[in-house]
């Protein structure tokens, strides 16, 4: 099985290959060394007039990539840690987001900015955050970031070639090593799936045939696989069987899919990786409470609002663990459904 | 500079000053709202530099861009709408006084980010071979940017077809340049190794000359230039925030763009020039006033 860097990697080669008009570009993207992660290796060799390769200079890559999209290009931003997003947060949410806006529809800015977000992989503080949830909910910026199951391939694309506003694209740094293994014939392992037909899609797992659940439990990105795991212990150990909603767009959030599945089950657990205040888990039970006629119970698992150590032993205790999603949901379902 | 030419780009600069003057009266008679930067002072500028491109370059503008867009556009009707938040605006009223849009012609109000989407602007023209330029406007007040700098190490680097146009009119808002700004301007440039070129940004025939020496050197060399014109704000920052000493302001004055033309311009041009541009803008008001608001979409 491909592990999900090459996916990425073989998208972009075929993105290049198909079109003219898409462009590459940030730190150290050249062959042999080809960007911190190789998601870009192999580009600048075969498309050498359209990889730029650039200074530390975060905010003017994404702004001229913002210049480029406004002129007919598709850019592609490589952001080398997620981490280092803040340092475009001007670019983003001031300018490649505002312009269709203020210009009144009359033009669009389709940057995608990939970038790496996540830990468990000991890179310490300012190398291993999960720093998406701060671009949630900026009006014309859309917030992508696919889980090891889904197709990372024509999710990348469609974020290049059909979005008219730009992308922000997480890409989980656990994930890249990672097996991709994308439902086939709607089951991923012991998991029946179902699949949104959105750009960015939902995706839905259930250990029992999608009938009645006991809970819903809400992830995505790198927390997909703790979760499902999670979910596997909880139907094997505990007789719980949970129906795990994994969006692939964390903004706008899509919301038909937990609101299907929470009308059955009334319980709503959300597992991310980022730390808990303010997190997307804070708005996906909001807004759940917000558009359901429905009384449904709500628990949140994240991890610790504290720095994300380097050590091993402690990075791992402040991070959210299968454990502590068990945990959750025990909790969660230890009284009768409302 | 044929006395025809001088009196058509007189007459932009007395458009540009009659409308910013105009926006300064309704914005203390409550007819707009939020806020606004009027370039009362800098018409020279606006009208001599973009006289130098043509329609297919590209300019990008900051919060400080009603000249710019007049000069380019001669557009008072179009620009008095936006401002005054008309569905009949350039931008249907939702940009405003700082975010413009036309053409090739883009604004934002964010000090210093516009650098370098600009910058990626001159990049793809560079890439598509059209021989277009891109034109970006600060003041000396960007200068605490620092994105500005990472453009200028990127514009150098890869020859970009980018004309920056640094109008130094003494102030970062409330603050006068001394107070913010360390160093030369020129050489901040310099130190990136761009060509730079700087002049009097309020002699209408200074500006012209070196505009039109640095936009060819931009087009024919595709390199990037960086262009300071010495000015002063006459007007206020934005509306009525204006602690400066009389005493300084009337010196300023002396040199005003507008009144440095004086004597070369018949009282014959003068006065046409000053009734066309009222009559303009009173029907771009009225125009404003009859347009319907836009409505939110539901």
């Amino acid at each position: 099985m491909e592990r999900c860097a090459q996916v990425l990697n073989r998208a972009l080669h075929a993105l290049f290959t198909e079109r003219a008009d898409v462009v590459l570009i940030g730190e150290d993207l050249l062959d042999p060394y080809g960007g911190a992660f190789k998601v870009s290796a192999g580009l600048s060799t075969k498309f050498p007039d359209r990889v730029l390769t650039t200074p530390i200079s975060e905010a003017a890559i994404v702004g001229i990539a913002g210049g480029l999209a406004l002129r007919g290009l598709r850019p592609i931003v490589e952001i080398m840690f997620g981490d280092f997003t803040t340092l475009a947060a001007d670019q983003i949410i001031n300018h490649v987001a505002k312009f269709r806006g203020i210009y009144n529809g009359q033009v669009s800015c389709p940057v995608v900015i990939r970038t790496p977000m996540g830990a468990r992989r000991g890179y310490g503080p300012t190398h291993s955050q999960s720093l998406e949830k701060i671009f949630l909910g900026i009006p014309g910026l859309t917030v992508v970031a696919p889980s090891r199951h889904h197709e990372l391939g024509a999710l990348l694309r469609g974020a290049v070639l059909e979005s008219h506003d730009p992308v922000l694209f997480i890409e989980n740094k656990a994930m890249y090593a990672q097996p991709h293994e994308p439902p086939i014939a709607d089951r991923v392992a012991e998991f029946s799936t179902r699949t949104s037909a959105d750009c960015f899609p939902t995706l839905t797992f259930s250990l029992n045939n999608f009938a009645a659940p006991d809970l819903t439990l809400a992830t995505y990105g790198g927390m997909t696989p703790l979760a499902l795991q999670a979910a596997l212990e909880l139907a094997t150990e505990h007789e719980l069987f949970a129906e795990i909603i994994v969006p692939s767009q964390l903004s706008p959030l899509p919301t038909t899919e937990l609101q299907a599945s929470l009308s059955t089950s009334r319980r709503l657990l959300v597992a991310e990786e980022g730390t808990l205040t303010a997190g997307w888990g804070a708005e996906v039970v909001a807004r759940l409470m917000d558009i359901t006629d429905f009384p449904f119970a709500s628990a949140r698992v994240a991890a610790a609002d504290s720095i994300i150590p380097t050590s091993r032993p402690l990075e791992e205790a402040m991070l959210p663990q299968p454990a502590d999603i068990i945990a959750a949901a025990l909790k969660l379902t230890a009284s009768p459904r409302r | 500079m044929s006395p025809e030419t001088l009196a058509l780009l007189h007459a932009r600069m007395v458009l540009i000053r009659t409308f910013e003057e105009s926006v300064l009266t309704l914005f203390s008679q409550g007819e707009l709202f939020g806020t606004t930067h009027t370039c009362i002072g800098q018409e020279a500028i606006a009208v001599g530099v973009l006289s130098q491109i043509t329609r297919d370059d590209i300019v990008f503008s900051n919060h400080r861009c009603h000249g710019h867009y007049l000069a380019l556009f001669d557009d008072p009707v179009g620009l008095m709408a936006e401002l005054m938040g008309r569905a009949t605006g350039l931008c249907g009223g939702l940009g405003g006084s700082q975010h413009l849009y036309r053409e090739n012609f883009f604004t934002n109000g964010v000090q210093g980010g516009i650098v370098p989407c600009a910058a990626g602007m001159a990049l793809a023209e560079k890439f598509k071979k059209t021989g277009r330029i891109a034109v970006v406007f600060i003041g000396d007040g960007t200068l605490g940017q620092g994105v500005i700098y990472e453009t200028l190490n990127l514009a150098a680097l890869w020859q970009l077809p980018l004309l920056f146009v640094v109008e130094a009119n003494g102030f970062a808002q409330s603050t006068p340049t001394a107070l913010q700004l360390a160093g030369s301007i020129t050489q901040r440039a310099a130190a990136f190794s761009l060509r730079t070129a700087e002049g009097d940004g309020n002699d209408l025939a200074s500006v012209l000359t070196i505009a039109a020496e640095t936009v060819a050197y931009v087009r024919r060399e595709t390199k990037p230039c960086w262009l300071v014109l010495n000015t002063y704000r006459l007007g206020p920052h934005s509306k009525g925030d204006d602690h400066r000493p009389p005493a300084e302001l009337a010196t300023a004055r002396i040199r005003d763009p507008l009144l440095l033309l004086h004597a070369e311009l018949s009282a014959a041009t003068l006065v046409a020039a000053a009734l066309s541009a009222r009559s303009r803008i009173d029907a771009a008001i009225a125009a404003a006033r009859a347009a319907p608001f836009p409505t939110a979409a539901a």
